[in-house]
């Protein structure tokens, strides 16, 4: 059964080595949940024990202490290349998004702030297609315009692992090399590698955090699973979506698509 | 634990039914999270729509206003047998790169046909785009039988029709299945409605595809992605494409034509010792001795080499409105090695509609066809027939991917009408008649730091002794073997290869050839080192910036300082300083006779009579 882990993990290795190699500047962005900290492992993986670009996290400071406790504390242990960049307020979101939404659009602006002045050219991101609809669309190297803007209508052919690796001036790339993992198989890599997982995870109390986001935004979801292989098992009998406890996604029909178009992760 | 993953795709004609099928599918099997169901009544209700299983796919707005598909996306759901990706590929003409990304991640395809219309034009391409991308395993779905009162007659007229056209790709698809896909017959369970039909239902169908798996007794094929240099570790990273390596293997790196031996398989992690990695496998390897090997190559065992090419016929689809065109050049990339290539010959442009062909001068959106492409560089590769992976590619045109082709053809570079004619005339015989070896001694540095000088210098002072020797100064080549190329990368990097396979020619004829040029870039050199073999010798004449630009005996630093030239080595242009170089003549500190008195050391030595008296053999690696 691995034996589609092993496919996962070489797959994601070989985009990171392509994106190292074609991307001039590169950094990846870690949110400190699940599939970033799998992202984190799979660089490690793929350069050898040194991940040769930095890590940033778009902060709102709106996060769990937990959250913050175990950013510091990888950042230290893997001796990682941290850049923490602080998010706008919420007062200076879109006014036209529902609220909840809005707060989520906070991490955008973040973003574009880091990518100001050309900084980056390429932007690594552990989302997956299993994730949400509109992810589900998405390309390995997906090009934005200098607004950080996703054009869906006019995505790039991407086929037989030749990724879009040239760019015109002032657009920068967002590189997605989770794209083909699940929910799934992002547990039972982290079983099966041990890799460290923030506690707000595991049930207490009758409840855990399924995906992990801003404490104003993200819910903890009805679930005993205390351990990893509780989850796995969890996992495959649920018929709860993974975001069910972002409160922005459900907010209107098209929130989420209206956050990616512009540029949210 | 289920069973490994299977990918799909669902390919048709636009608004045959692909998306409601797949709603269906994901319905119909329990895979659909809680309250999704009520979210697509909610939206079919607020466009005044009965129930539609589409907006289970279709996740953006547009999408599910205008009730089409835009782009491709993938979405996960599980049979009793095992997890299935569907990826649901949009029909529409003007996003067949969409179809294509989607379809060529597929294990298998349904081909979704409405009972009433037939086969149509998307239809058909989207089969032998299929069969391009190298999807064998297909079932056709004849949709909307409800419409046609569960016909049999019907099922029959456009079955016969799409089994007739797949047969001629050579397509056979292993089921027909009669179904409604709005009202979920023959989906998940058999419809009563069509008592005449007995083959499988579509889950029935899926759950007998097999994956498709990448065989590891096929030759081995190693491209290199990238280089790491981790401490004073080389690293060569990258995917086994096909067959197997070991540690302890020797492996040949094409087209360079190194060859190294296998010393490690690098592992992060690993508490335990890898000694082989097969097709599929993502590797690092450290090998025995440093060779030129770079992103782009190819590892191979020598007895079962990639074929190298000029030359090569490929069947290609095109994606872009601006057509291709004849005699015009665009970067052609097979797995991770990039070749500017020409169109030659336009062969045949196919007609998907009834698979005829017609030879022309352009290539238009949309349309297959197959054509002749030529390359400056040698290209190793292999028929897309025999190991796919490293016999298909993409083209590009400035920042974009404009195709697709595979290789069905590729002309052996070495059995072209260039064979090679062996000499009679052995090198031994002719460095005994000259009384010194012939070789390449290739001068690098800054403008400014003595090169030109001492070049001339050491011709002279050889040509005296009585040596054949000759000077290919940089300046000179470029008003004649080079005129017509500038200085841009690529301009730069083919300067420095014809000189370095003219500086081959006249070592092989005997001569002790002075190549006096800048060459910036150690990348450049190492392919110069390459063409050059074992007779090449590398000399840094090394001077401080601030020196040569004192000295600037053509006053080209002033005006690249003023901005007259652009990308001026050393001011605006970068110089890569060897890392190995045989000798390193330092022009700042010693002054222009004991520089060449060095040089001369090191000729006499190394070329010089002496060198013949040693008895080591002639050994030239190419």
């Amino acid at each position: 059964m691995s034996a589609d882990l092993d496919q996962l993990e070489s797959q994601s290795i070989y985009i990171l080595r392509e994106a190292y190699n074609r991307i001039d500047k590169l950094a990846m962005l870690w949110s400190i949940g699940k599939d970033s900290n799998a992202l984190l492992w799979l660089c490690r993986k793929a350069f050898f024990g040194r991940i040769p670009f930095p890590v940033v996290q778009l902060d709102t400071a709106m996060e769990l202490p937990e959250v913050y406790e175990f950013r510091d504390r990888i950042t230290k242990e893997w001796d990682l290349d941290l850049i923490v960049e602080q998010c706008p307020p919420e007062e200076e979101m879109d006014q036209t998004l529902p609220p909840l939404t809005r707060a989520a659009a906070r991490k955008t602006e973040g973003l574009k702030n880091l990518l100001r002045g050309n900084a980056y050219q390429g932007i690594m991101v552990g989302i997956r297609r299993d994730e949400q609809a509109t992810r589900a669309k998405e390309r390995v190297f997906s090009p934005r315009s200098l607004e950080g803007d996703w054009d869906v209508k006019d995505q790039p052919a991407e086929f037989w692992d030749h990724y879009k690796t040239r760019f015109p001036e002032g657009v920068h790339v967002r590189i997605h090399p989770l794209l083909a993992w699940t929910e799934l198989d992002i547990w039972r890599y982290s079983k099966r590698e041990g890799i460290p997982i923030v506690p707000l995870y595991f049930a207490r109390d009758g409840k855990r955090y399924r995906s992990l986001g801003e404490k104003n935004i993200t819910f903890p979801v009805d679930s005993t699973a205390s351990t990893i292989d509780e989850i796995i098992e969890e996992l495959q009998v649920t018929r709860v979506p993974e975001r069910a406890g972002r409160a922005m996604d459900n907010e209107s029909e098209d929130s989420f698509e209206r956050l990616r178009s512009v540029g949210y992760m | 634990m289920p069973n490994s993953q299977l990918r799909i795709v669902i390919v048709g004609h636009v608004d045959h039914g692909k998306s409601t099928l797949i709603g269906r599918l994901l319905n119909d099997t329990g895979s659909l999270p809680d309250g999704k169901v009520e979210q697509v009544q909610e939206m079919s209700r607020k466009r005044g729509m009965p129930f539609e299983w589409a907006f289970v796919m279709d996740a953006l707005q547009a999408e599910r206003d205008q009730g089409i598909t835009i782009d491709t996306t993938q979405i996960h759901f599980k049979t009793q047998q095992r997890p299935y990706v569907i990826i649901d590929a949009p029909g529409h003409t003007e996003f067949l790169k969409n179809m294509v990304t989607g379809a060529s991640q597929a294990d298998a395809a349904l081909l979704v046909i409405d009972a009433g219309e037939g086969a149509l034009e998307q239809s058909r391409r989207h089969a032998f785009l299929l069969h391009l991308l190298g999807v064998r395993q297909v079932a056709v779905v004849i949709n909307k039988m409800d419409r046609v009162d569960f016909a049999q007659s019907r099922y029959e007229t456009v079955a016969h029709e799409i089994k007739e056209y797949l047969a001629e790709l050579g397509l056979f698809p292993k089921a027909v299945i009669p179904i409604s896909a709005r009202h979920g017959d023959n989906i998940v369970t058999r419809t009563d409605q069509a008592p005449w039909y007995l083959g499988p239902t579509v889950i029935e169908q899926l759950d007998s595809f097999r994956r498709q798996q990448v065989s590891p007794d096929q030759p081995l094929r190693f491209p290199l992605q990238d280089v790491y240099k981790p401490g004073d570790r080389r690293i060569l990273a990258g995917r086994v494409e096909s067959g197997r390596l070991k540690v302890g293997d020797t492996l040949r790196f094409a087209p360079g034509g190194a060859s190294a031996t296998v010393v490690s398989i690098e592992a992060w992690n690993n508490p335990n010792t890898v000694l082989d990695a097969q097709a599929g496998q993502s590797i690092g390897v450290t090998l025995d001795k440093r060779i030129f090997a770079e992103r782009g190559h190819i590892a191979h065992h020598a007895d079962s080499a990639p074929t190298l090419t000029h030359k090569l016929s490929v069947r290609l689809f095109w994606l872009v409105s601006e057509p291709m065109a004849l005699g015009k050049t665009y970067t052609l990339k097979i797995a991770t090695a990039e070749h500017r290539v020409t169109v030659e010959q336009v062969t045949a442009v196919i007609d998907v509609e009834d698979l005829s062909s017609t030879p022309g001068k352009a290539v238009h959106r949309n349309e297959v066809a197959e054509v002749v492409l030529r390359s400056r560089s040698p290209i190793a590769v292999d028929l897309a027939g025999d190991l796919p992976r490293t016999g298909r590619g993409v083209l590009i045109d400035g920042n974009d991917v404009v195709g697709g082709c595979l290789v069905i053809e590729a002309e052996d570079a070495a059995a072209s009408n260039l064979t090679e004619v062996s000499h009679t005339v052995s090198l031994d015989e002719r460095a005994a008649a000259n009384g010194h070896k012939g070789g390449i001694l290739w001068m690098t540095g800054l403008s400014g730091a003595g090169k030109s000088t001492l070049a001339m210098a050491l011709e002279r002072a050889l040509f005296d002794r009585g040596w054949q020797t000759f000077v290919l100064d940089g300046d000179n080549v470029r008003n004649g073997l080079n005129a017509g190329l500038g200085f841009s990368p690529d301009d730069r990097a083919e300067n420095i290869r014809r000189v370095a396979e003219t500086a081959k020619l006249f070592a092989d004829a005997g001569v002790l050839v002075i190549a006096s040029l800048i060459s910036p870039l150690r990348a450049d050199r190492a392919r110069a080192r390459v063409i050059g073999g074992d007779r090449f010798h590398e000399i840094h004449v090394s001077a401080d910036l601030a020196v040569c630009e004192e000295r600037d005996p053509k006053g080209l630093y002033k005006k690249a300082r003023a901005g007259d030239i652009p990308d001026f080595t050393g001011v605006s242009a970068p110089y890569e300083s060897p890392e190995a170089a045989e000798l390193v003549i330092d022009t700042g500190s010693l002054d222009r006779s004991e520089a060449l008195a060095q040089l001369l050391d090191y000729v006499d030595e190394t070329f010089g009579k002496n060198s013949l008296k040693s008895g080591k053999e002639l050994t030239y690696v190419i």
